[in-house]
């Protein structure tokens, strides 16, 4: 029994040291603060469990860099061209993931090899295009639902931009680097990142993330439509299709811009400035376009001032205390009238349009017409009030005077 | 030719007369209503803070009946019918007014009636009898307030509901049996305005009419109370008027000054105004977010804000039940006083009495007030 205690005592040193990270315990003494062996505790790996030798190769339990450097698999820093294959080794093993992140795809090498930036690293061997941890970073790895994460949603515009709104950077590819300061100006960028609305589509919803490409002109209404799927609809299905793909005009982007997609207002339909519709029709283009135009924007006009109207003449039903539940309830379908109006722009069809917009005008007249009635109402009531209370102030009085006479 | 139809007139209303009294022998009710008096000094006015709530009551009744005729209840018609007896029914909208606000006005008149019955000693003997049915009849107009609350089904309502009869669970020993029973389950349900329901238009009524009989017979059998300083009066000093038909027409224009208040109000604010306010709202959820302040009525304010206000904790009590405890004591107390109070029937002023009163009142005011301050 003895011998057995003193045999264990004897073991615990190895075994405290084998169980110690000495990959760690080193780089920590030479590094600076935000050195890897400082940051990575931070790391979504680490989190996991994965240490510096899962992807690194070598052995933790040994101290000396040379006899590490000499254990099979030792793999050491990768080339910025090793990096996807090297990250891939565990993110395209279907089995090896399942095991730690079974809902994370498997296909980003494959997808990486199809992007911009896959085919420039592995067919120019160019060392400035991104590669894995250009966007994911390294050592300090988030995944895109942590706050702090290059890649979530909050952070991607500015994670892409740290490249693509770098002039000198971006000087040798030919490209705009303005995309960025016009994603923030944009109704895209300004509900993901004023107002804070996760929902909200950043760079890689359209451009792709691992795959990441710019749209071609023929399938911009499928990127978009991914979210405004009624507008591409309609869009493919009108006349506009296939004068556009004639012209070559990417389809959304030509009326709505691209990273400067403004909120859309009336103001684009029509014959006249700012209406997007006279970049291209004028009255002796040989079309009906400007025509369609202008009776489009008679619709929607004739919508939004009924709708205004009706507001107005529901405002006052509603101060005066009476019951308004339905006709606010009314107004809601004009709203929606109103939005399908707006979105039926897209087939370029009058008849298609006409309908939604005849709709939400009736509903507006309605609305007026019903609290018409609601302050007409409130006034009958003051009146008969006031009746009532005459008659009742009537009949105090002439109580009171009897009261006088008696005895 | 006008002499000779209203002779005849006279002649017709006589024989209905003579008819009635050869089989009722109303006579002598007649004869005894002649000889009634109401004693006159400056505190007269308040013998018709009585006459005034037995009117709001009758209000109650009849509006109460028109909104019967088109109330469905149940947790998928109750809230869907009051929206229907207010924006489709003629009148509807003013039925509903004038419930709510009678309600209310009756709640507040029973209230100050008690408290001027209690100021002016009014309690004494031989009046023990009117001064318990007029408490019951406080509690029981409290009652109709909480049940009816519930029944148009709507978001504040159900929360509130939940509140109050959640506190009915911090009764000692009952207090699960009695929430449960007050509910219809664990939960306020669809079971919940059934029970308020049958509680609102059967229960109470019936309750109400039975107190409010034995209120008003023990009034005009026993008279309005004098006052304590008029047991060393000389009868020559004494004012009266005679009951019929001086202080009924008065009476009646009373009533007339009230409905016509009544009657403004309920058009200018159908949904009422400030802490008195009933608007129909969200429908109900029973898994919805409450809403960020959740108020009794304003008369269950006071006892609401006092409970909330007691540590979690009061010697070795729950603080809730502690509460519970010292309202029930002090509701026992107030309803004793013609028992605890000896010295006014000897036409003396009992202190201690009256502190204790005022004591009540400031009570009342003060956590009524912090309330509606407090968020």
């Amino acid at each position: 029994m003895k011998k057995l205690i003193f045999i264990l005592i004897l073991f615990v040193p190895v075994l405290v040291l084998a169980g110690q990270n000495n990959c760690l315990t080193c780089h920590q003494d030479f590094e600076d603060d935000d050195g890897p062996s400082h940051i990575f505790s931070r790391d979504v790996h680490s989190q996991k469990g994965i240490g510096c030798v899962d992807c690194h190769g070598g052995d933790a339990s040994l101290e000396d860099m040379d006899e590490v450097r000499e254990v099979r698999g030792y793999r050491g820093v990768p080339s910025h061209r090793e990096v996807p294959d090297f990250c891939a080794r565990c993110h395209s093993d279907a089995t090896y993931m399942r095991n730690h992140n079974p809902a994370l795809a498997t296909d980003q090498l494959d997808k990486y090899k199809t992007s911009v930036h896959g085919e420039r690293l592995y067919r120019n061997n160019d060392k400035k295009v991104a590669n894995c941890i250009s966007c994911h970073s390294v050592h300090e790895m988030g995944n895109g639902k942590m706050p702090h994460s290059s890649t979530h949603p909050f952070n991607i515009p500015y994670t892409c931009g740290k490249c693509h709104s770098n002039p000198e950077y971006m000087a040798e590819y030919g490209i705009a680097t303005d995309q960025l300061h016009n994603f923030e100006q944009s109704v895209h960028g300004k509900a993901l990142l004023e107002k804070r609305d996760a929902g909200a589509p950043a760079c890689n919803d359209c451009h792709s993330n691992h795959g990441a490409a710019p749209p071609g002109t023929e399938n911009l209404a499928a990127v978009c439509g991914t979210c405004h799927a009624l507008e591409a609809e309609l869009f493919v299905k009108s006349p506009h299709n296939d004068a556009f793909n004639e012209k070559n005009f990417p389809m959304c982007e030509t009326c709505h811009s691209n990273h400067l997609v403004v909120k859309p207002s009336d103001a684009m339909i029509g014959d006249k400035p700012p209406s997007v519709c006279i970049r291209c029709h004028s009255d002796n283009d040989g079309t009906k376009g400007l025509e369609t135009a202008k009776a489009f924007r008679g619709m929607i006009d004739m919508v939004v001032a009924g709708r205004e109207e009706a507001h107005i003449a529901l405002r006052e039903a509603i101060t005066k205390g009476m019951m308004t539940t339905d006709e606010e309830l009314r107004l809601k379908e004009v709203d929606q009238a109103l939005i399908q109006t707006r979105t039926q722009v897209h087939s370029f069809n009058m008849e298609d349009m006409s309908p939604h917009a005849v709709l939400g005008k009736a509903l507006t007249d309605t609305v007026k017409a019903n609290s018409a009635g609601l302050i007409d109402e409130y006034y009958f009531r003051r009146k008969g009030l006031g009746l009532a209370s005459l008659f009742i102030t009537l009949m105090a009085i002439g109580l009171y005077i009897k009261i006088r006479r008696l005895p | 030719m006008s002499a000779s139809n209203s002779g005849k007139d006279e002649s017709l209303i006589s024989k209905g007369y003579d008819w009635i009294d050869s089989r009722f022998k109303i006579d002598a009710l007649v004869e005894y209503m002649s000889h009634k008096v109401v004693p006159l000094h400056s505190h007269s006015i308040f013998y018709y803070l009585g006459g005034i709530t037995l009117f709001l009551f009758l209000i109650q009744v009849a509006s109460g009946i028109l909104l019967l005729m088109y109330y469905r209840p149940g947790a998928d018609s109750a809230y869907e019918s009051v929206r229907f007896i207010i924006s489709e029914v003629e009148f509807g909208w003013l039925v509903r007014a004038i419930h709510s606000w009678s309600a209310n006005l009756m709640v507040f008149g029973a209230f100050i009636h008690m408290f001027t019955v209690f100021f002016t000693k009014a309690y004494r003997a031989p009046r023990e009898l009117t001064w318990f049915s007029g408490i019951g009849l406080l509690a029981l107009c409290m009652t109709f307030g909480f049940s009816g609350y519930l029944l148009p089904w709507n978001e504040l309502a159900f929360f509130a509901t939940r509140v109050g009869t959640g506190m009915a669970g911090a009764v000692p020993v009952i207090g699960e049996q009695l929430l449960i029973v007050m509910r219809g389950g664990e939960g306020v349900t669809g079971a919940t305005i059934g029970r308020f329901f049958g509680l609102h238009v059967a229960i109470l009524p019936a309750a109400f009419t039975v107190l409010l009989t034995i209120h008003l017979a023990a009034v005009q059998r026993q008279g309005m109370s004098e006052p304590v300083d008029w047991v060393n009066k000389p009868e020559s000093e004494k004012k009266y008027m005679k009951f019929f038909p001086h202080f009924i027409y008065r009476d009646a224009l009373v009533w007339l000054i009230v409905l016509n208040i009544l009657a403004l109000l309920a058009v200018i604010f159908p949904d009422g105004i400030g802490v008195v306010h009933w608007p129909l709202g969200e429908k109900a959820d029973l898994f919805g977010v409450p809403p960020a302040v959740i108020r009794p009525e304003w008369y269950f304010m006071f006892a609401f804000q006092a409970l909330k206000m007691l540590p979690a904790h009061v010697w070795f009590l729950e603080g809730e039940l502690f509460g519970i405890i010292a309202f029930s004591v002090g509701g026992l107390l107030w309803a004793m006083v013609p028992f605890l109070d000896r010295k006014s029937v000897k036409g003396k002023e009992p202190k201690l009495v009256m502190a204790f009163g005022v004591f009540v009142v400031i009570f009342i005011l003060a956590m009524t007030i912090v309330g509606y301050l407090v968020e």
